[in-house]
């Protein structure tokens, strides 16, 4: 039982930092793509949304040969660390949160920016009203980011290695678990993805009516 | 150098002006004016067809849109794009739509303060003020959301009132307003004006309401400024004929000065001769101006009728071709060999009895006559 703790408080750890980073990353790349017009604009967005459709495993593969012991950040170490982990899901969360973060925020009445200036607001002010009318979309960007790495095994079982008391995670486990046959022991693992997958959608869900009611 | 403008207040100099602006949209040219400015209690209504750059002059007045050539001065002090947030700091915009935040009523208001770093007891006071004056401090703590479109946008020129601007920029503010309510919005935000005058841009297609809350008016056709007057001005004595098709003058009859007696010039037309106080001298060619509501008809050949007026010097005799109801009156196209637009009240219509085809004649006075000269 105190291994399923570790393991899940591990799996929340993990997939929180790395959904952070890619909050950090992707809302002010998203708010750049969604505000600005230049020219190479409709390159960088099928860009992004190739990335958000990017293969877990593509972005593990990626990570595992630039943290190889021989690979070109070999020297660090991380390979088979939880940090290894988060590297990699921040590469597959930040294409989500950036594409669906643009969206929401180009899906905005471009004349709202207009009278934001025009009311006197600098850039920094325009930009947070801008976040705040779009906060719904930007609330299921987030939790659509959490959600992509939550569930994501490929990459976690490459680069983290699936390593007892490490870098075992909730998919990992259950992946080692079924091979196994230790039926009960994925299953327990299963109920717990599946109550984190309902209880963000509830918070999603919930974020969505209220705002509708106000 | 630092940017002063109150430093070199002139009370004679406008307080927002724009020299030699130029918007590109496309690479097409879609504004190009030479000179435009706003006086410090004046308010200037930009009028023009649609599309003909009225919007774009005023968001380029306050750096939303290029301008890509040309200057805006704030007191006479050069606003560099550098400078674009000192200048915004200073306006008040409103545009069409009332481009309400997701918040409540008395939020949305204090915005434009909280980005001036204005807040707390100050701010609130300010906002209960200016709702009040726009007859919505009931709606205070309501979501912007629920607000019908007058009501959103009263909010709307509370939000842009509350900063006490030196410059309000007006985007066709009552479009968005039902008719019902938008004459009571016009009245409200004219008494505003008056009470509390700022220099104001009014962007408006509606010549009515131009008329109504503008000290000057502006025409703008094709992205060039046409004619800058007072509105009863450009509205009787048009610069050229777009502006005169623009603002209403329906009969428009080209002819050439033939004689001039003591200021009064005879101008010969297609049907006839009409009599007009002229500047110009004989032999020029001219475009003759009457406004519809200067044009009286009285059928031909009822000599028992008097005259309606003896100062009525003009009279031309043709064929009524249409009649179009236009509110309490209707508007009779009379073909004199060239047309003539009169409009008539819809009860001395029906007691005259006009049909399609009565033979009319066309009285005007020849101080109705506006003259613009053509140059060929």
């Amino acid at each position: 039982m105190d291994e399923l703790i570790q393991i899940t408080l591990l799996s929340l750890g993990v997939s929180g930092i790395a959904t952070a980073i890619s909050l950090l990353i992707g809302l002010p790349l998203g708010t750049v793509l969604a505000l600005s017009v230049f020219r190479s604009r409709g390159i960088v967005l099928s860009v992004v949304n190739t990335g958000m459709a990017l293969p877990p495993v593509v972005a593990g593969l990626a990570i595992a040969l630039l943290l190889w012991r021989s690979g070109p950040l070999g020297d660090l170490n991380l390979i088979y660390t939880p940090s290894a982990i988060i590297l990699a899901e921040v590469v597959i969360a930040t294409p989500v949160i950036l594409g669906l973060s643009a969206a929401g925020i180009g899906q905005l009445d471009p004349r709202l920016q207009v009278q934001l200036q025009g009311l006197g607001a600098s850039r920094m002010q325009t930009v947070f009203w801008l976040w705040r009318e779009a906060r719904l979309s930007l609330l299921a960007a987030l939790m659509a980011g959490f959600g992509s790495v939550i569930s994501e095994v490929g990459a976690a079982m490459m680069v983290g290695g699936n390593i007892s008391g490490q870098t075992r995670v909730l998919t990992t486990a259950m992946v080692l678990d079924v091979g196994r046959g230790n039926f009960g022991a994925a299953i327990q693992l299963a109920g717990i993805l599946l109550a984190l997958a309902f209880l963000v959608n509830g918070i999603l869900t919930w974020a969505q009516q209220s705002g509708k009611r106000h | 150098m630092t940017f002063d403008p109150d430093a070199a207040e002139d009370a004679t100099r406008p307080v927002l002006e724009a020299r030699d602006l130029v918007v590109r949209r496309g690479g097409r040219e879609v504004l190009s004016i030479a000179k435009f400015g706003v006086s410090r209690h004046g308010t200037v209504a930009v009028v023009g067809p649609n599309g003909a750059g009225k919007s774009t002059l005023l968001l380029a007045l306050a750096l939303l849109v290029g301008p890509q050539e040309g200057s805006v001065l704030l007191k006479g002090q050069l606003v560099t794009p550098r400078l674009a947030l000192h200048l915004r700091r200073r306006i008040g915009l409103v545009l069409a739509a009332p481009m309400l935040l997701d918040t409540t009523v008395r939020r949305n208001v204090a915005a434009g303060l909280r980005f001036r770093g204005i807040g707390g007891r100050q701010a609130d006071v300010r906002v209960d003020e200016w709702l009040d004056r726009l007859g919505v401090l009931a709606l205070r703590d309501r979501s912007a959301r629920e607000l019908s479109s007058g009501e959103a946008q009263r909010v709307s020129l509370a939000r842009a009132f509350v900063l006490e601007p030196e410059v309000l920029l007006l985007d066709e503010p009552f479009a968005s307003v039902d008719a019902a309510a938008r004459s009571q919005l016009i009245d409200d935000t004219g008494r505003l004006l008056r009470e509390t005058p700022r220099a104001t841009v009014l962007v408006t297609h509606d010549l009515d309401e131009a008329g109504r809350l503008g000290t000057r008016m502006s025409v703008i056709i094709n992205g060039r400024l046409r004619q800058d007057a007072p509105p009863e001005v450009v509205l009787s004595e048009p610069c050229d004929e777009d502006v005169a098709a623009f603002v209403g003058v329906q009969t428009r009859l080209p002819g050439r000065i033939t004689s001039i007696d003591d200021g009064l010039a005879v101008v010969e037309v297609g049907g006839g001769r009409i009599e007009a106080i002229s500047a110009f001298g004989i032999g020029q060619q001219v475009m003759c101006c009457l406004r519809p509501e200067d044009v009286t008809l009285r059928l031909s050949g009822q000599s028992s009728q008097p005259m309606p007026t003896t100062s009525a010097r003009n009279r031309l005799s043709g064929v009524i071709t249409k009649i179009v109801g236009k509110g309490p009156f209707v508007q009779v196209s009379v073909d004199c060999g060239a047309k003539v637009v009169a409009d008539v009240t819809k009860a001395s219509a029906n007691e005259m009895g006009l049909r399609e085809g009565d033979l009319v004649e066309a009285t005007f006075k020849a101080t109705a006559v506006h003259l613009i000269g053509l140059t060929l």
